[in-house]
């Protein structure tokens, strides 16, 4: 126990703050029907809270308690701003009217958090500003702190934010969960939102990047809320390949921060934990049969951790698995990947003539990983020459220092 | 977290409102002072004479040196500050396009850095002079 009960509550009130915030803006969003005047509300009843459970003690239900006082806030400061601008009175009898018909206790509806992620993910909005909002509305992150993992200052974001939240009033975008007609696509677009946050947290790993690992690990709290709340296939899915990728974080650099690929990390590194918890979603999500890309990306994930040498991987499942996704997502990389797979099922012989043809039809040719992996079967064929005119190409392209790196020590083993 | 707000003001335009329009705006004005008050965002300010009443002082030669005014050509000037408690740049943002002074002219909104580590080394720096 601290010496000092104020500030205690102020610990309280940060766990609290961080636990809790989501919901409860949430919910004071959809009683007070507006973005700003919510959040103003949350922040005036968290101060207040401090002062008051410091004489009064913690109520017994600390969020309801940060509702019922966030809105009477918002109706006493609309009613103190209708001495100034008389409209403001008739939102304040709104507001008052529906809450004597309201539910009483605890005001949470459980779908709240759900209309308030559909909503930041609305596809009327710029995509940089889902992404932002996203972390700032849902998880409660500062402008600050977004700006510092996107590496952007905050004026920049805190416009895209204001920007954002101005859209969704004069669109009047509905604070709702969509229909089931629409909720495949809607849905499509949240998942998407979720996977930006965590790869920009996993894929960056050059210069002063300590703060991105709590992308990562804020995706993750974002993907098993989304699997709380709707527990569909894909959500299933996506949550599934972030822990499964995630698993391999200790091992993918060495100390010094050079890449490390799969086939040669430490397998002893990854987090069992992670992989066991990823393998039991997409297992789940495979037996939906709805199941779509992010389940197939993590069941080949999946394919790989449970490996227990890179020598004992199931070529012919992943091969299988990158055809099946092919099929639903056809994308040039995808099919790179897939004759990888092949290269490794077949031999490199039978994956070169599959990414000569990729390169030839032109649309990797600019792809730095279609020229570094077209290298590597040479490589291993033999063709020094034609390998290091690949590498060469594969360099040029990159621009990710440990990336480079890599390819520049490949080049040097080719003598 | 602490934000710096510098309100900046008309003077001309002030003075050609009528007295009842200049109350008016300033009751406004200061009754949201009192709702940022209430609600423990409102962590100090001063309103500033215009700037006919200030001095800059500058070095110059080795000594500091006293001139009127800074008498800037344009036409608003800094009319108050307000330091602001907010969770984050877009809380501060909320709070003051709220303002009613923002009518009157720009609000620029700053975040107050923070010394501490600065000033601690500076601290170390001296105690080690002084022994």
């Amino acid at each position: 126990m601290s010496e000092n009960p104020a500030e205690e509550i102020r610990a309280q009130l940060d766990s609290v703050y961080r636990a809790e915030s989501g919901r409860i803006l949430a919910t004071l969003i959809r009683l007070l029907g507006d973005f700003d005047l919510a959040e103003d509300a949350m922040q005036d009843a968290f101060t207040a809270a401090l002062d008051r459970w410091l004489k009064e003690g913690i109520p017994e239900n600390p969020r309801a308690w940060l509702v019922s006082t966030g809105r009477f806030k918002a109706i006493d400061a609309l009613r103190r701003r209708a001495r100034f601008d008389a409209s403001q009175e008739k939102i304040a009898e709104e507001i008052e009217a529906q809450s004597s018909s309201g539910p009483a206790e605890d005001e949470s509806v459980p779908d709240d958090r759900l209309r308030l992620i559909f909503t930041c993910c609305h596809p009327a909005l710029a995509p940089e500003a889902r992404v932002a909002l996203t972390l700032r509305e849902v998880c409660g992150l500062t402008t600050e702190e977004i700006a510092r993992a996107f590496l952007t200052t905050p004026p920049t974001l805190a416009q895209r934010i204001v920007r954002a939240k101005s859209k969704i009033r004069e669109a009047r975008i509905p604070y709702q969960v969509p229909s089931p007609a629409e909720l495949a696509e809607r849905l499509g677009a949240v998942l998407h939102v979720i996977y930006l946050v965590f790869n920009e947290g996993y894929s960056a790993s050059s210069g002063a990047t300590l703060t991105r690992p709590d992308l990562s690990r804020e995706a993750i709290r974002l993907g098993r809320l989304l699997q709380e709340l709707l527990p569909e296939p894909e959500v299933m899915g996506l949550l599934a390949l972030m822990l499964l990728q995630e698993s391999r974080r200790a091992s993918r650099t060495s100390p010094t921060g050079e890449l490390i690929l799969l086939e040669s990390q430490n397998r002893s590194l990854w987090d069992r934990e992670r992989i066991e918890e990823g393998v039991a979603l997409v297992e789940r999500a495979l037996r939906s049969r709805r199941f779509g890309p992010y389940t197939l990306q993590a069941a080949i994930a999946a394919v790989h951790a449970e490996a227990p040498a890179a020598a004992a991987t199931d070529w012919p499942q992943i091969v299988a698995l990158y055809g099946a996704l092919a099929r639903i997502e056809p994308s040039p990389v995808i099919e790179l990947n897939r004759a990888v797979a092949v290269a490794m099922r077949d031999g490199p012989e039978a994956g070169l003539i599959l990414v000569d043809a990729l390169l030839a039809r032109g649309e990797l040719a600019d792809y730095h990983l279609a020229h570094s992996a077209r290298a590597d079967l040479c490589r291993r064929l033999g063709r020094v020459e034609e390998a290091r005119t690949s590498y060469e190409k594969a360099l040029a392209l990159t621009v990710q220092e440990p990336e480079r790196r890599f390819l520049e020590n490949r080049l040097r083993e080719l003598g | 977290m602490k934000y710096v707000c510098l309100g900046y003001i008309e003077p001309q335009k002030f003075e050609t409102m009528s007295p009842s329009e200049q109350q008016s705006m300033l009751d406004e004005c200061f009754s949201y002072d009192d709702e940022l008050r209430k609600n423990g965002h409102f962590a100090g300010g001063e309103a500033l004479q215009g700037s006919e009443a200030a001095v800059t002082l500058r070095w110059k030669d080795g000594k500091a040196v006293v001139t009127d005014g800074p008498y800037a050509e344009t036409k608003e000037q800094l009319g108050g500050i307000l330091i602001l408690e907010a969770r984050d740049l877009n809380h501060a943002i909320q709070l003051m396009s709220k303002h009613p002074g923002v009518k009157a002219g720009p609000f620029e909104i700053r975040p107050a850095a923070d010394l501490g580590e600065m000033v601690r080394q500076s601290e170390q720096r001296r105690s080690g002079q002084g022994r």
